[in-house]
């Protein structure tokens, strides 16, 4: 049981807590920025699986780019839960 | 309620699909014949450093060709469906606080820089068109939060891509006029691995690449910031 | 506790996501909800492909002075996965993109966020 195996035990632990998190939070604030830390942890995992390229896109791309594109929609809507 | 047994039906079919896969699982000792194939070959044949540049230009050259379809056809419907509709007013919002604004001066043309630098090295280190495409548009994301009402150069985001997305298919149509194949890398020649100018035609490739993404991911964010305006 | 190699908690971990962005999709009744469902599940699926191509003791395919040239195929991890997962990750986000363009459109129209009142396509 070396350190890259407690590591990766860890990491995938929040994961899976983050994504179940998303399903339960009451506001959907909230639920956008659990989002976001799911897919900057996978972009982690990524550089533990040797493969810097896509783990380079990832962190652009699905934890900067998306969670900002939900924020410029979600300014605009007027809910109880938003 | 039986809705809700409908679906947890469905999931836990879907979980033991998963399962079986699983359980059966036992990981490879060796690269199969096609990795085998492109790994070795790489060195000789492309000349660059980055095998998986390599395979995403050059080996699989017609998948980057319809992604980049599927991206401006993403983008021309957003643009479709966001226009504007003539019921905005000016809404006076408040001024970005100083830290911001001088920050952005400092930081918007080094963030351009960087991502430039990306997709310039793409077939030398981590790095590509995708890459560099989002860097940019992050930057131009910290220029739009920093002028909140300032007007976005559209017309020459639009010349900048529609250039680019052109100069990516003649550059295909090149290596198919030289009777090498379409989107072939080797009519430009090769060079030694390593240096920046090597690989044939795989930088100028992603430089096109790494512009339009980064001028069809701006031109978005600055419709979505149109949008604030209405009502 | 052989078993506990990294691919193989890679790969639990993407199937669990996987799983609960598909139960989000379907029992949620806000819309924006289900397009976050949806975000989770393509990180779910990329994970998946990605963890299949590691392999132990070997490092990232980008050929420098240290690896050389010769014999190659014993020292890299499978390349192709991760080239097929590069396209992937950019054709989610715009996806997502579109989705969320065709929420705000049906958000002025109706005023509400709940598809229950999206009736326009039933019979």
């Amino acid at each position: 049981m070396n350190v890259t195996i407690i590591f990766a035990l860890l990491l995938a632990i929040v994961t899976v807590t983050m994504a179940v998190a998303v399903l339960i939070v009451k506001k959907i604030r909230t639920a956008v920025l659990v989002s976001g830390v799911v897919s900057l942890i996978a972009s982690i995992i990524y550089l533990l699986l040797a493969s810097p390229d896509v783990a380079m896109t990832e962190a652009a791309i699905g934890s900067g780019l998306t969670t900002i594109i939900f924020f410029y929609v979600l300014n605009k809507m007027r809910s109880s839960d938003v | 309620m039986f809705k809700k047994l409908f679906v947890i039906a469905i999931v836990a079919g879907f979980a033991v699909l998963l399962w079986s896969y699983l359980r059966h699982y036992t990981e490879r000792t060796t690269l199969n014949d096609l990795s085998t194939y492109y790994v070795d070959n790489t060195a000789q044949e492309i000349g660059a450093a980055n095998v998986v540049t390599a395979i995403v230009v050059t080996y699989r050259g017609f998948d980057t060709l319809g992604e980049v379809t599927i991206l401006f056809v993403a983008a021309s419907l957003i643009a479709m469906f966001l226009k504007s509709m003539g019921t905005e007013k000016s809404r006076n919002p408040r001024p970005a606080s100083l830290i911001l604004v001088t920050a952005q001066k400092l930081l918007f043309p080094l963030i351009l820089i960087f991502g430039v630098y990306i997709f310039i090295n793409g077939h030398l280190t981590p790095g590509g068109g995708f890459q560099g495409g989002s860097v940019i548009a992050t930057g131009f994301l910290l220029w739009l939060m920093a002028n909140p009402d300032g007007h976005a150069p559209k017309g020459l985001l639009n010349t900048i891509e529609s250039i680019s997305g052109f100069g990516y298919v003649a550059a295909g149509l090149f290596g198919l006029a030289l009777g090498l194949g379409f989107l072939d890398n080797r009519f430009l020649g090769l060079g030694t691995l390593g240096h920046l100018f090597s690989a044939g035609v795989i930088p100028i490739i992603y430089s096109f690449i790494g512009l339009k993404v980064g001028a069809e991911l701006s031109n978005v964010l600055h419709h979505l910031n149109e949008i604030q305006n209405e009502e | 506790m052989e078993m506990l190699t990294l691919q193989n908690i890679s790969i639990v971990t993407a199937f669990l996501l996987m799983l609960i962005g598909l139960y989000g999709a379907l029992t949620t009744k806000n819309i924006l909800r289900i397009i976050i469902a949806f975000d989770i599940f393509d990180g779910g699926l990329n994970l998946f492909l990605v963890a299949l191509s590691y392999m132990n003791n070997r490092v990232a395919p980008i050929i420098d002075s240290t690896t050389g040239t010769e014999k190659l195929s014993s020292k890299f991890v499978d390349p192709i996965p991760q080239a097929l997962v590069l396209t992937s990750i950019v054709i989610g986000v715009g996806v997502t993109a579109v989705m969320l363009t065709y929420a705000y459109k049906m958000y002025k129209y109706k005023n509400t966020l709940n598809i229950n009142e999206y009736k326009d396509a039933r019979w």
